[in-house]
């Protein structure tokens, strides 16, 4: 299929700004299905709200655009119901983990069978620029205009602590990293998570002068390395990226299936 | 075995946001923008048709055509 057949081609060109890293991931992300040879039925998206999660409008797949920070509760009500089918979610970084921040972790600790992808941008993107728990300290954003005091999450590691069983990171620089993990990780039989740095060149950068698109994807390249490459032991800032963990656990579906059989009396 | 050959670069100007992208990435600096802020081929000739420009397009404006061909005999 053409690139154009997985698209809502009447909704372009899509309303991110000129550079936004989140339409490298719908370009990854359409990758990574065209090289699966899904059909689009076979695939549900499940979005909430933000400029990330506009994403789930332009797919022409099954799609449900939900409310901020709640997409992995709908996702989980679509896929109990009909486990056969592919469910992605999309989700900003305040969206997952901020008001989602609860969802996300109970949908990792059940290793429900859900691609979560985390288009992270360190910022409320669709809000004007207020600091996101991804901004970290020293950041400036709209709501920390003398910069940011917070400490941020590390996505991979809360993942993991949560119990997800795919965990990865990209960033929208990478793009072949990005369209192979995503395909793995939809291809898990389990809770995967994967972070994929984007760049929010409006807010993000223009307010901590990282530049436009260029030079924020080209910082993407210097300030990340492979998993166990020789670059991190000499100096520890890299952050990595890769796949982290890979690892086959009880899926939460077919263990519910399982409780179905014994309450029908079929043991 | 066959070789990818580049066709040429079908670049959607409606969708295309001068962003830079595939300008600034294109390992043989193929790519350009215009005057208008779109991006345009202008060293076709040293195209690899590695389609770098293509998968880092934030816009989906780019497709980078290839001609199969076969490897010299
Ligand atoms: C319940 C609720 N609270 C707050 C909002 C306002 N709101 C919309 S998007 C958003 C955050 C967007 O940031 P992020 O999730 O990181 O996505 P981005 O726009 O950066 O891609 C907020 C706070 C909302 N729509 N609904
Ligand atoms: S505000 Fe930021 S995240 Fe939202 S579309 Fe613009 S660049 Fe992308
Ligand atoms: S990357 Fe896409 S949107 Fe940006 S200048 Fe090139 S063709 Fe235009
Ligand atoms: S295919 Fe590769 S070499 Fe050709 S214009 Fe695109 S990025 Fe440049
Ligand atoms: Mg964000």
């Amino acid at each position: 299929m053409a690139v154009n057949d997985y698209i809502r081609e009447r909704f372009f060109p899509h309303l991110w700004c000129a550079g936004c890293g989140h339409g490298i991931v719908l370009n990854g992300l359409i990758r990574a299905v065209e090289k699966l040879g899904m059909s689009r039925n076979e695939i549900v998206m499940v979005s909430g709200i933000g400029c990330s999660s506009r994403i789930s409008g332009y797919m022409d797949f099954h799609t449900l655009h939900t409310i901020h920070g709640r997409a992995l509760a709908f996702a989980t009500g679509v896929k109990l119901s009909k486990p056969e089918l592919n469910v992605i979610v999309p989700m900003g970084d305040g969206d997952a983990l901020s008001i989602g921040g609860n969802h996300f972790i109970h949908a990792a600790r059940r290793n429900i069978a859900i691609t979560a992808i985390v288009m992270n941008n360190r910022i409320y993107g669709m809000t004007g620029g207020q600091y996101s728990p991804l901004t970290g300290p020293g950041m400036l954003a709209t709501t920390a205009p003398y910069s940011n005091i917070d400490q941020s999450f590390d996505i991979v590691e809360m993942a993991k602590a949560a119990g997800a069983t795919f965990v990865a990171r990209t960033t929208t620089y990478h793009v072949h990293q990005m369209a192979d993990i995503i395909r793995s990780a939809i291809l898990h039989e389990g809770f995967s998570v994967v972070e994929v740095m984007s760049q929010c060149p409006t807010y993000f950068g223009r307010k901590n002068k990282q530049g436009g698109a260029v030079e924020m994807m080209k910082r993407m390249k210097e300030i990340t390395t492979p998993i166990g490459s020789k670059k991190k032991v000499e100096n520890p800032d890299l952050i990595e990226r890769g796949i982290f963990v890979e690892l086959d656990k009880p899926e939460y579906c077919s263990e519910y299936n399982q409780i179905i059989e014994r309450a029908m009396g079929g043991y | 075995m066959a070789k990818a050959k580049l066709k040429e670069h079908r670049i959607n100007r409606e969708w295309c946001k001068g962003c830079g992208i595939c300008v600034a990435f294109c390992p043989k600096e193929v790519l350009e923008l215009d005057e208008q802020d779109k991006a345009v081929a202008v060293r076709i000739e040293d195209c690899i048709a590695c389609r770098m420009c293509e998968l880092r397009c934030p816009d989906l404006a780019i497709e980078v055509v290839v001609e199969k061909q076969e490897s010299a005999t």
